[in-house]
C-alpha cells in the first residue's frame, strides 16, 4: 500500500471521529493536533480505528509516530504491507 | 422462587465487566462494537453506578450527581455512545458563588474567569492568562511533585479568595484538595473551564435508558442484581468470575468496582502478586457525600436563582472543613421544569463532601440523630436563598457516606474513587495479573463522568489489545510474563 493511500485512509477515520472538522485543506507536514483541534482521545480513536478496521495494531510507545499525515503514512505503510502479506 | 438473574447466560464470554457504572458501561459498549461477546454484571437493580436517580411518592424524581460536566461530554457521547445522547446535553448558564469573600454569579468559562479575576479581584490580566495557559498544558507526564496548594501560590500568592473562586467547584466535582498533585488540578479545570458547566437533559434515568438501547443494539449481554464473588485467577492470569455462586469463564475479566475491592477482595491476595497488593494497600480513597434530597410540592414553583449554587459561611475556602460533619460549605443543584422537558416538577439536592469515619460507627439512634440535624442544617441554609422552602416542599431525605456504600458497593462510600495514585495501580493492574483490566473513578483526573467515559474508552482499547496479541500468538505469548512471584 502507497503513503498517499494511508494518508487517505487517516483522514477518512478522523472524518469519522470528528465530523466538523473542515478536512479540505490538511497538510501533511503539520501536526494534525495544531490543525483540528485534536486530543489524546481522538488519537487514541484512531488507534482503536485501525485496529478494527485494517487489524493494524499501533503500540502504546509508537502514538506520537501519528502525529502529522506524512508520519503516520511512513511509519503505517509497512504496517499496512505486513498485515496485507500475513 | 427467586429469579434467576443469570438464566440464559453462556459459560463463556471474551470479555465480562464488572459493574455498570459509566465506565463500565463505556468499555462494555466499546468492546461489543469491536465484535468481542461481552457480559456486564451489575449488582444494583440500576445501571449506571453513580450516574443514577431515584423516585419517591408524589412524583418527585432525584438526581444523583447529574450537575454538571465539562463540554467534552458532547463529544465523548457522540464518539462512544450515539449521536442522540450528545444532542441532549445542555448548557447550565447560572453558576454562583456565595461566601463572606464575594458573591457572583458566572457562565463558568475562559472568558468570563478572566473578566471577574482581573475587573473583581484585581489581578494583572498577563497573570491570569499564564495561569489558564499553565493549567491548560499540564498533563499526566509533568512533574507530580508540585501541589495545587502550590500551584495557587505561585500565581495568586496570599489571595485565599482566588484560590477559593478556582478551587471550590472542582472540589465538589471530584473530592480534591490543595494538596493533591497540582496535574490534577489543571488537567480538569482546563476540561471544566474551557466552555462553561453541561448537564444531560432529559435526567439521568432518560441518558442511562438510553445507553443501554445501545448496549442492547451492540449486543452485550446485560444483568442486573448479579453479585460478582470472585475474579478467578488460574496460573497468574484472569480468566472468569463466580457471580451469584456460578463460574463464568472469559477471556479477560473488567473491573469497574472500586480498584481497592477489585484487588483485595474479588482477586483476593492469595491471588496477588506482592508488589500489586502493597501498592494497592497504600492507595487512599477520596471522600465521600452527604445529600439532602428537596422535593418541591407538585403545583409549586421556585424563581430562577442559578443553576449550580456554591455557598459557604466559611471565611476561608479550606478542603478539610469542606468534609467535616459541622458542614459550612454546601452546594445546591437546582433542578428545574426544563431538566426533564414535558415535566412541571422542581427538586433541590444539596451535596457536601463527607467522611466514612464520621458517619459509618454511630448507633442507629445518633445515625437518625445526625441525618435529621444534616435535614434541618439544609433547609436552614437553603432559606437564604428560597425563603419559603419548608413551605413549598413535601419530601425531604438525606444520604450519607454509609448510604452510598449499601447503593454502589464502593469501598467506604467513596464518591469519587481514589486519589491520583490510585491511576498507576489502576492502569499497571494487567502487568501484575495479566488478562484483568480495571476502569472507574481513580486518580482524580479520570473521576466525574467525562473522566469515566473516557478511561472507560482507554482501557477498553489496552483490553482490545491484549486480547489481539492474544489471538496473534494462541495466547502463548511471551511478552507478558505469567511468572510473576505469587503470595504463598
Amino acid at each position: 500500500m502507497g503513503q498517499q493511500q494511508v494518508k487517505e485512509i487517516i483522514l477518512k477515520i478522523i472524518e469519522t471521529i470528528a465530523p466538523d472538522a473542515d478536512l479540505s485543506d490538511v497538510k501533511s507536514d503539520v501536526r494534525l493536533r495544531d490543525q483540528l483541534d485534536m486530543d489524546s482521545m481522538d488519537f487514541l480513536d484512531i488507534v482503536m480505528e485501525l485496529r478494527k478496521r485494517y487489524k493494524v495494531e499501533v503500540p502504546k510507545e509508537d502514538y506520537m509516530q501519528l502525529e502529522t499525515l506524512d508520519s503516520c503514512a511512513a511509519y503505517l505503510a509497512p504496517k499496512f504491507e505486513a498485515v496485507a502479506a500475513s | 422462587m427467586a429469579r434467576d438473574r443469570l438464566d440464559g447466560v453462556r459459560d463463556h464470554y471474551d470479555v465480562i465487566v464488572i459493574g455498570a457504572g459509566l465506565a463500565g458501561m463505556t468499555s462494555a459498549n466499546n468492546l461489543a462494537k469491536c465484535g468481542r461477546s461481552v457480559l456486564l454484571l451489575e449488582q444494583h437493580y440500576n445501571f449506571g453506578g453513580m450516574a443514577t436517580w431515584f423516585r419517591r411518592k408524589g412524583g418527585h424524581i432525584f438526581d444523583i450527581s447529574l450537575h454538571g460536566f465539562p463540554i467534552g461530554m458532547i463529544k465523548s457521547c457522540r464518539k462512544y455512545w450515539t449521536r442522540e445522547i450528545a444532542d441532549c446535553i445542555v448548557q447550565l448558564k447560572g453558576i454562583v458563588f456565595d461566601n463572606p469573600q464575594f458573591q457572583l454569579k458566572t457562565p463558568f468559562d475562559r472568558a468570563d474567569f478572566t473578566r471577574i479575576l482581573v475587573e473583581r479581584f484585581g489581578i494583572a490580566p498577563e497573570t491570569v492568562e499564564s495561569f489558564f495557559d499553565t493549567a491548560r498544558r499540564m498533563d499526566f507526564y509533568d512533574d507530580q511533585s508540585m501541589t495545587t496548594r502550590e500551584l495557587f501560590e505561585k500565581f495568586f500568592p496570599g489571595r485565599s479568595d482566588v484560590v477559593r473562586l478556582l478551587m471550590e467547584p472542582i472540589t465538589y466535582a471530584n473530592g480534591s484538595t490543595l494538596d493533591d498533585p497540582a496535574i490534577t488540578y489543571g488537567i480538569v479545570f482546563s476540561n471544566f473551564m474551557s466552555r462553561g458547566v453541561y448537564i444531560f437533559q432529559g435526567g439521568t434515568d432518560k441518558l442511562i435508558q438510553m445507553m443501554r438501547q445501545e448496549m442492547v443494539r451492540t449486543g452485550v449481554d446485560l444483568r442486573k442484581q448479579v453479585q460478582v464473588e470472585r475474579i478467578v485467577v488460574e496460573d497468574g492470569r484472569a480468566c472468569g468470575v463466580i457471580a451469584n455462586g456460578r463460574r463464568i469463564s472469559a477471556g479477560a475479566v473488567l473491573s469497574n468496582a472500586n480498584l481497592k475491592t477489585t484487588v483485595e477482595k474479588l482477586v483476593g491476595p492469595e491471588h496477588c502478586p506482592d508488589e500489586l497488593l502493597e501498592e494497592t494497600r497504600a492507595v487512599r480513597l477520596n471522600n465521600s457525600s452527604c445529600q439532602v434530597y428537596m422535593g418541591i410540592k407538585k403545583g409549586e414553583r421556585i424563581d430562577y436563582i442559578g443553576d449550580l449554587l456554591f455557598t459557604s459561611v466559611s471565611d476561608v475556602f479550606d478542603t478539610k472543613a469542606m468534609c467535616a460533619r459541622d458542614v459550612t460549605s454546601r452546594t445546591f443543584s437546582m433542578y428545574y421544569p426544563d431538566t426533564r422537558p414535558g415535566s412541571d416538577r422542581y427538586a433541590i439536592v444539596s451535596s457536601t463532601n463527607a467522611n466514612w469515619n464520621d458517619w459509618a460507627n454511630l448507633s442507629p439512634e445518633d445515625y437518625q440523630r445526625d441525618k435529621a440535624h444534616l435535614i434541618e442544617t439544609t433547609l436552614a441554609a437553603l432559606e437564604k436563598y428560597v425563603p419559603d422552602i419548608r413551605s413549598k416542599l413535601d419530601h425531604v431525605e438525606a444520604s450519607t457516606p454509609v448510604t452510598f456504600h449499601h447503593y454502589t458497593q464502593q469501598m467506604h462510600g467513596s464518591t469519587f474513587g481514589t486519589k491520583f495514585e490510585g491511576l498507576k495501580v489502576s492502569m499497571d493492574l494487567p502487568n501484575h495479573i495479566p488478562g484483568l483490566f480495571h476502569a472507574g473513578s481513580v486518580g482524580i483526573i479520570m473521576s466525574g463522568w467525562l473522566g469515566a467515559i473516557n478511561y472507560g474508552v482507554i482501557v477498553a482499547n489496552e483490553l482490545e489489545t491484549y486480547m489481539f496479541e492474544q489471538a496473534r500468538t494462541g495466547g502463548h505469548d511471551d511478552t507478558i510474563s505469567t511468572t510473576e512471584p505469587m503470595r504463598s
